[in-house]
């Protein structure tokens, strides 16, 4: 096809090639769910043998697991407040561990050796659908944690301190997932087309440390990601005096 | 037609059922992960947290009773120690006391031996002058006598 501006002729790079699955009138990139669902697997058979025979002394994988965890709470305590942190915890660390898993499954995992009919494997988080996916839930979640914990009373917000700030702040509400789903997607996305052009361009040495980057990069954009979600989470539930 | 086709079937943004399928996707694992990883992981965390803050406690609490304890022991040992400088002057006190009264005693006996002694000297020399001077009254009795008896 001729219409494809963004598929790039070198390095075996396709930008905005999928591997489509029909179903029905319904269309998805098979791909993205191929990557998602071998990782989702790896982060739970991690998380299954962590959990299969927890001590007080933690040994082994246990200790990860209470590492990430203990992590998680202080992201999600530091930026929902103490109140009602725990109730946010679960959906704030899956954000970030997907995330994490995506971007660095993408990044070191050598896909590339899986032939696909059309398209190819990579970070299920460089696909736009996926980032658009989770900032919609990162909105859903913190109209609801406004809403079930202020009621009505939530919509103060959006006139505090002045009414002034209500033009500004319903525009934040589309500008919030439209930010954060453009800067995953974006990130993750330039680190694979840097990596792969400059394998086209220079195979040998020069790639390794951009691939060290995208690594730092992308653990980065995870916890930036969850980080804003729990802010903005609990921007809504915070109580105005 | 053939420039800008972001949107469509093999674009960039290629919206299709993979974003709501997606967004399932994640909510069905967070609530995996809440019973799966959140929820026990969590459990042992606290409660080792519990453990600690108590344990911590109790420590806190027998340190503060070996303390009073070790306290005590020092006020005891300070008494005693009291006690016992107590009773060595006390002992020293007496034994002078004994020394001075035996000392005293010593000399108030030997005074009187000396001066029992001086006394019997004197009634046996009065005896012994009185003796001589009766002796010698007699003797110049005789002489007297005798010399009168020649004539």
């Amino acid at each position: 096809m001729g219409s494809m501006p963004f598929v790039f002729p070198f390095a075996e790079l396709e930008v905005g090639q999928h591997l489509y699955w029909q179903f029905g009138n319904l269309r998805i990139h098979g791909q993205v769910f191929m990557t998602s669902w071998l990782l989702i697997g790896a982060l739970l058979s991690l998380v299954v043998i962590g959990t299969k025979k927890m001590d007080r002394d933690p040994k082994g994988v246990q200790n990860l697991l209470e590492f990430l965890w203990d992590y998680i709470r202080d992201l999600a305590r530091t930026q929902i407040g103490e109140k009602v942190y725990r109730d946010w915890m679960p959906f704030i660390g899956t954000l970030f561990l997907f995330i994490f898993v995506s971007n660095w499954g993408g990044a070191l995992v050598p896909w590339k050796l899986i032939k696909l009919p059309s398209g190819e494997l990579g970070a299920p988080t460089a696909d736009i659908n996926t980032t658009v996916a989770l900032a919609l839930l990162v909105s859903l979640s913190y109209f609801y944690a406004g809403l079930s914990n202020k009621g009505l009373r939530y919509f103060e917000y959006y006139v505090h301190p002045t009414p002034i700030m209500l033009p500004f702040k319903i525009v934040e509400d589309f500008t919030k997932p439209l930010s954060l789903s453009f800067r995953l997607f974006g990130n993750i996305l330039a680190d694979e087309l840097v990596v792969a052009v400059l394998v086209f361009l220079v195979p040998l040495v020069l790639p390794v440390p951009v691939m060290f980057l995208g690594l730092f990069t992308s653990a980065i954009q995870a916890l930036i990601f969850a980080t804003l979600a729990a802010y903005y989470i609990g921007e809504a539930v915070e109580e105005h005096h | 037609m053939t420039s800008l086709l972001l949107f469509g079937a093999g674009g960039l943004f290629d919206f299709d059922a993979t974003l709501p399928l997606m967004a399932v996707q994640v909510v069905i694992l967070t609530f995996i992960l809440n019973a799966l990883f959140f929820k026990p992981v969590g459990r042992v965390v606290e409660e080792r947290e519990d453990y600690v803050n108590t344990s911590r406690a109790e420590a806190k609490k027998k340190i503060a009773e070996v303390e009073k304890l070790e306290s005590d022991l020092k006020n005891q040992l300070k008494e005693a120690r009291i006690a016992a400088q107590k009773v060595i002057l006390d002992a020293e006190e007496d034994s002078d006391n004994l020394y001075k009264e035996a000392l005293a005693l010593a000399t108030s006996e030997a005074n009187s031996s000396r001066e029992d002694a001086r006394r019997e000297i004197d009634s046996q020399r009065d005896k012994a002058l009185n003796q001589l001077k009766s002796e010698a009254d007699n003797l110049g009795d005789l002489i007297v006598e005798r010399l009168l008896a020649q004539k």
